[in-house]
């Protein structure tokens, strides 16, 4: 088993989108550097609009990841209202 | 009539319209002459549509999202600046790692953008294609950026005022520099399993998150600024890499052995370029996040191994040089830093031997090696230097063919040996560091017996500036070489201890915490 992970420059929004991944993601563990914060998940990862959206209390499109984001690691797949890191496809 | 309007399209349907239909078969020229660098690197490719970037990003988002990543990272340098943020530097020795970053990473950024530019003109398929377009935008982005923000200590510290023409001219530079220069004259396919692949996925994290939150620790907004900005086009070009590969041994069973071999010569030549960050994480951080080893341990052990056990159904295995590069974690930096320290003459930063605190984190931080191989060595030079005899090297080191670094990398299990090998090649004799560099060697000679080794060219004469007059009896080739690289002796260069920026750090520190 692997480890997938994320990792966002942290700021106020970036608290809201690991707070999100956290809910959706049980086994998440989130680990605080300065200036950063990374998140890595067993296996696979699920970050999700909607769930971003109910942190941030404003509509919110999967592509502002980019701004805060600072590296990642796993396949990704990215639709409308998902963002997805696996290993193994 | 009437006008509905319709639901916005989704992110797929999006990337189709913009992205893949925007694609024709030529028919005035053949396909061939239009790509015709596709077929000589052996690669076969049947069917250029199935490849997708999985961030489905289209040009228009592109712009959107990259001007908002430059409007939040101008503002953070525009303050950092403003407020004299490099008096809140937790130590100027900090900014001797910043002058190596901008001497030897930032002008890879710009060939990055060149060589992305390039290789993205010969895919015959649109989806690579405008991925490799916007990474080369994003790459001459992080050139520029990187240079804005330096440009702030280049107003008071010394050694950055001739970045771009010591990065074709300084010895250590030449190997930043030569990885490069062999990435981009090699063929598209093999540039994106170095730069897409190898580089980028494998290597660069360690270089960006560890080092750059490090940066950060250390009170460097600026660096922290364009360097997390950097990663985050990196994840895109991580991604790209990935999917470069994938489709590439998706595409043919016959592809895998030549990726495979490119894998290995590009890990073990990006390797060797990062023994420069290692240096840089434990010895030049004033405060450290992690050394080396435990970056090594986070971003190439971990990370590596889980990118590397989910290729292996491709049939792809870890590179050659990994169990090698893993066990070197504890030795690698202080081996490098310890080169720096005897060559602080030759080098345009300042260097220095490691403090006693320093070394306590060290021999922690490496409980196996420090004490037992590092510390003696240190400790003898901190020694000398106190009784006024502080140590610079003043002869020149042979250099490996492939990587240029001097041969100071210890055997894999005798860190108290030197590690050479050596190939014959029409007569002459090459050397060098590692088998992985050796290896690089006997598959392409006829490519790296050209390698411009500043050693050698030193020795040859040809590192003088025009006015150099060899005949003279006082002459002194070693200030001579200097002068070339544009470097002022006792002023860029030296121990850190007694330097103009020490003395000025710290004259400036005190103004801007009291009332004088």
């Amino acid at each position: 088993m692997s480890n997938v992970f994320i990792a966002f420059q942290r700021n106020e929004e970036s608290r809201c989108i690991v707070d999100a991944i956290v809910a959706d993601n049980p086994t998440a563990t989130v680990n605080d550097q300065p200036a950063m914060v990374k998140v890595d998940v067993p296996d696979q990862m699920v970050i999700r609009r909607s769930s971003i959206e109910e942190q941030i209390g404003r509509p919110f499109n999967l592509q502002e990841l980019q701004i805060n984001l600072i590296t990642l690691s796993g396949h990704v797949d990215e639709t409308d209202d998902e963002f997805t890191l696996s290993w193994k496809q | 009539m009437d006008m509905k309007a319709t639901k916005k399209l989704g992110l797929k349907d999006r990337y189709n319209l913009m992205t893949r239909d925007l694609e024709w078969t030529p028919t005035y020229q053949a396909v061939k002459d239009v790509y015709p660098d596709m077929e000589y690197e052996g690669i076969k490719i049947h069917d250029w549509s199935k490849f997708e970037d999985p961030f489905r990003l289209t040009m228009d988002a592109y712009w959107k999202y990259q001007s908002e990543k430059e409007r939040k990272l101008y503002a953070i340098i525009d303050a950092f600046n403003q407020n004299n943020g490099h008096l809140s530097l937790t130590d100027a020795r900090y900014i001797n790692a910043l002058k190596l970053f901008l001497t030897g990473v930032t002008p890879l950024e710009y060939m990055a953008h060149r060589g992305f530019a390039h290789v993205g003109r010969q895919f015959p398929g649109a989806g690579p294609r405008v991925a490799c377009l916007m990474q080369s935008l994003d790459e001459i982005r992080h050139a520029q950026t990187q240079v804005h923000s330096l440009s702030n200590y280049n107003k008071f510290y010394n050694g950055f005022q001739n970045f771009r023409h010591q990065h074709d001219r300084v010895w250590y530079l030449s190997v930043p520099k030569s990885f490069f220069d062999d990435a981009i004259s090699s063929g598209p396919f093999e540039y994106m399993v170095a730069i897409g692949f190898a580089f980028e996925y494998v290597l660069t994290n360690l270089l960006f998150v560890p080092f750059i939150s490090g940066a950060a620790y250390n009170g460097d907004m600026g660096a922290m600024a364009f360097g997390f900005s950097a990663q985050s086009d990196e994840s895109r070009h991580m991604t790209l890499g990935l999917e470069m590969i994938k489709f590439i041994l998706e595409q043919d069973p016959d592809n895998l052995p030549i990726v495979q071999r490119w894998i290995d010569k590009w890990f073990w030549r990006g390797y060797r370029v990062l023994t420069l960050v290692a240096m840089m994480m434990d010895y030049m951080l004033p405060k450290r996040v992690m050394s080396w080893k435990e970056a090594w341990e986070t971003y190439a052990e971990d990370n590596g191994g889980a990118l590397f056990a989910d290729l292996a159904r491709y049939g792809i295995t870890v590179p050659k040089g990994w169990e090698q590069a893993c066990k070197d974690k504890d030795h690698l930096s202080h081996q490098a830093w310890a080169v720096f320290y005897n060559y602080g003459a030759a080098a345009p930063f300042h260097t220095w031997a490691p403090s006693e605190k320093d070394m306590e984190w060290l021999s922690a931080k490496y409980p196996d090696t420090f004490d037992k191989y590092y510390r003696p060595r240190y400790e003898h030079w901190a020694k000398e230097a106190k009784e006024g005899r502080r140590f610079y090297n003043a002869t020149l080191p042979m250099l490996c063919q492939t990587c240029q670094i001097p041969m100071f990398f210890t055997e894999p299990d005798d860190p108290t040996k030197i590690a050479y090998r050596e190939s014959d090649y029409h007569g002459m004799k090459y050397h060098f560091c590692s088998d992985g560099c050796k290896s690089i060697f006997d598959h392409e000679p006829e490519k790296y017996v050209q390698a411009w080794l500043p050693v050698q060219q030193i020795y040859q004469g040809n590192c003088f500036t025009p006015e150099a007059d060899p005949t003279k009896p006082d002459f002194n080739p070693l200030a001579e070489v200097l002068k070339w690289y544009r470097m002022e002796m006792g002023r860029d260069n030296l121990d850190y201890e007694g330097s103009q920026d020490q003395k000025n750090f710290n004259a400036w520190r005190e103004l801007a915490t009291g009332n004088k």
